[in-house]
């Protein structure tokens, strides 16, 4: 008998082999992108759009300036009578964060060792996460995140609350724009995300429900830098 | 030719139309997706621009099928993603198999992939002593009772939520009775938090595979796909050879059209983009990604030009949304994996059209399916097609059982029928004893019982038109 792996070679010769016996490439039909074209917004409609599609599917908003959003980052946690929050000591936005946290109160927790040391504490105590982005959509609302080293993946899934910095002046007007201006479409790290609210089911009986595995909330910190 | 084939759908259908439940909740469910739907696209312009663009985009993919498949293999393969091709079904699970098997896995948490129910993983991996458990809401409720899912974007629309909520209090531990959907979603969250993070291995479908940057999408709502592909070490995604595009820019029309067209959302919660697994200096994401790319039928179904278009499925489920059968009898009935408009003629083409004969012909050909289908997939010519295919074997096509529908009463008929057509007096007789006696034939007779069971049965007239023609003349009025 052959191994998985020289059947899955032999597989992979014939499947080929059949596409390829099926003919000629053919001429390509043209593609007509105007559709996506016309999905263009003023700078500050760009930011009303994208809060207005993101608070349809629950999402909060808090109104911040590039000086105080720290401030308004931690008056939220006292408000909530949060008792923690994960964040990115290595990340800009997780160092800002940092520099500005005084002593006290609800308490910034580090995501800096592997997942494997964290699993438990990770599932089990953590109040929330904090994160930036790189972005966020206007036709539909949204944000762009790509979580790597400094932002592990998971800050933005496991606690049952995900606090996200979105500068609006990063807002672009669709998914297919942000993913020229970003250059996604050339190289890609191992993980990048689009989220548009917190997580959510209608399986039963089409009724909505939030926060079925992932964050029951999720919260924007809206920095109008385009003053 | 083969034997007299028993007519699965049609009987499945009929015992679904007696349940009024099942009709209420799907019901219900699918004039709530067809409002939502219609809702997200005001402007008829943009919709059919947005239509012509994702087929533009689909077509061109499957034109240079072999070479983006190629292309995906070597992208992936530099991101560090394993790639791994299956002929069959059973080909797929044993690769699945050996990949856990190779890591000690014995818990597999899965989020949604109607391939993986294509290959009946999970009931494989339980044979081999691995737990494949359902993640996503709807298939962990179906998995509970040990179904099938009924449509392929809401598995368990099927029941309401006394239904569920009867069947949680039963079957999860501690659980109590309650009819408040935010409870019940809490009770499977708490169960399936503990099962992400146990879980020796996560499973994932693709909704769209990009060759350029060796990317795997995924759309979903829940989070469970997040949890499955990131939380346990080792991440396997399945796909059908098919879901392959060249680049990430043909992604965001395809994303924009199939969340409009599937919930009517304009966007999903989450779109995760996966390219590799944990790389350097991460702290969490799976240490392995593997890519199984499934062929099953469908490199038959690309050989045939008109065929072909039923690879440009990106699975959105509309069709069966507006079917006029599919919302009446639900998708249970089609007894297939892919039930509905969609299923109707990739199941035939997947088992054979001589076998699921009953599929092709479930079908009132109205158009609903074609004209909703956001990659503009011409499913009633298809339909046609396949059923001419089903009962011939005289084109030359790949149609995998092609002409082994015919049953031994059509051919009987059909060969009556040209013996006494081929004979005029025998026809003038034929027709004679048509109008005379037609009437007295019990409505319970062979071929005329499968049109009178739902229907009245004809009154043939006294005399027939030539009878007449040749009595009274002929006028040009």
């Amino acid at each position: 008998m052959s191994s998985p792996n020289s059947s899955a070679a032999e597989s992979r010769t014939a499947i080929l082999g059949r596409l390829r016996a099926a003919g000629e490439s053919g001429p390509l039909p043209p593609l007509d992108t105007a559709v996506l074209e016309r999905r263009q917004w003023p700078a500050v409609e760009r930011a009303t759009r994208l809060r207005k599609g993101m608070e349809a599917v629950h999402t909060e908003f808090l109104e911040a300036t590039p000086a105080d959003w720290p401030a308004v980052v931690r008056a939220f946690c006292e408000r909530e009578g949060l008792r923690n929050l994960l964040y990115g000591p290595t990340s800009e936005a997780g160092a800002a964060l940092a520099a500005a946290w005084a002593p006290g109160g609800p308490q910034l927790k580090p995501y800096d060792r592997p997942v494997e040391a964290f699993k438990q504490e990770l599932f089990g105590d953590i109040d929330a996460g904090f994160t930036g982005t790189v972005g966020g959509v206007a036709e539909t609302g949204g944000l762009l995140l790509l979580p790597g080293p400094a932002e592990p993946r998971l800050m933005s899934l496991v606690p049952p609350v995900h606090i996200a910095l979105l500068r609006a002046s990063t807002i672009q007007d669709s998914f297919w724009s942000a993913v020229k201006a970003l250059g996604w479409g050339r190289a890609l790290p191992p993980n990048a995300l689009m989220i548009s609210g917190p997580s959510k089911t209608a399986d039963i009986e089409q009724t909505l429900a939030y926060g079925v595995h992932g964050p029951k909330r999720l919260i924007v910190v809206l920095v109008d830098d385009l003053k | 030719m083969h034997a007299e084939k028993e007519i699965h759908f049609r009987d499945a259908a009929a015992k679904a139309l007696l349940d009024p439940q099942l009709r209420a909740n799907f019901r219900r469910a699918m004039d709530g997706l067809i409002t939502k739907r219609k809702a997200q696209f005001p402007d008829p312009r943009d919709l059919q621009d947005l239509r012509d663009l994702s087929t533009a985009i689909r077509s061109r993919s499957l034109l240079c099928l072999p070479e983006l498949l190629e292309q995906l293999e070597a992208s992936c393969t530099k991101n560090g993603i394993k790639v791994h091709w299956a002929e069959t079904c059973e080909q797929a699970n044993q690769l699945i198999l050996g990949i856990l098997q190779a890591k000690g896995a014995k818990t597999l948490v899965k989020g949604k992939s109607m391939v993986s129910e294509e290959m009946h993983l999970n009931a494989f991996l339980e044979s081999k002593g691995i737990e494949a458990l359902e993640s996503d809401l709807g298939e962990y409720i179906i998995q509970l009772d040990g179904e099938t899912p009924s449509h392929i974007i809401m598995p368990a629309i099927h029941k309401n939520k006394d239904q569920i909520a009867r069947q949680f209090s039963q079957k999860i531990k501690d659980a109590k009775y309650t009819e408040d959907v935010d409870e019940l979603t809490a009770m499977a969250r708490k169960v399936l938090r503990q099962k992400f993070l146990d879980a020796d291995a996560g499973l994932s479908g693709v909704n769209f595979a990009v060759a350029e940057t060796g990317t795997l999408c995924l759309v979903e709502n829940e989070g469970n796909g997040r949890m499955s592909t990131h939380v346990p070490p080792v991440h396997i995604a399945v796909m059908g050879l098919e879901k392959v595009v060249a680049q990430l820019e043909d992604v965001a029309p395809l994303y924009a059209i199939l969340t409009r067209s599937a919930t009517g959302q304009a966007v999903s919660t989450y779109f995760n983009l996966i390219t590799g697994p944990r790389g350097a200096g991460e702290k969490d994401g799976p240490q392995e990604v593997h890519l199984v790319i499934l062929d099953n039928g469908r490199s038959r179904i690309y050989a045939d030009p008109q065929l072909r278009a039923t690879l440009r499925c990106i699975r959105c489920g509309a069709c069966m949304n507006h079917c006029p059968v599919y919302t009446r009898v639900g998708g249970h009935a089609y007894e297939a994996i892919y039930p509905g408009p969609i299923g109707k003629i990739l199941t035939p083409q997947m088992e054979g059209v001589g076998v699921r004969h009953d599929l092709i012909h479930g079908s009132s050909l109205c158009g609903a399916c074609g004209e909703v289908c956001p990659v503009e997939i011409p499913i009633p010519e298809i339909l046609v097609r396949l059923r001419r295919e089903a009962t011939h074997d005289d084109m030359a096509s790949t149609v995998a059982g092609k002409g082994t529908g015919r049953t031994a009463t059509e051919d009987w008929a059909w060969r009556l029928w040209a013996g006494v057509t081929k004979r005029p007096a025998l026809y003038r007789v034929a027709t004679w004893f048509a109008t005379r006696f037609g009437k007295a034939l019990p409505a319970s007779a062979p071929l005329i019982k499968n049109w009178t069971q739902s229907r009245t049965k004809p009154v043939p007239a006294r005399r027939s038109l030539s009878e007449r023609m040749r009595a009274e003349g002929a006028s040009h009025e």
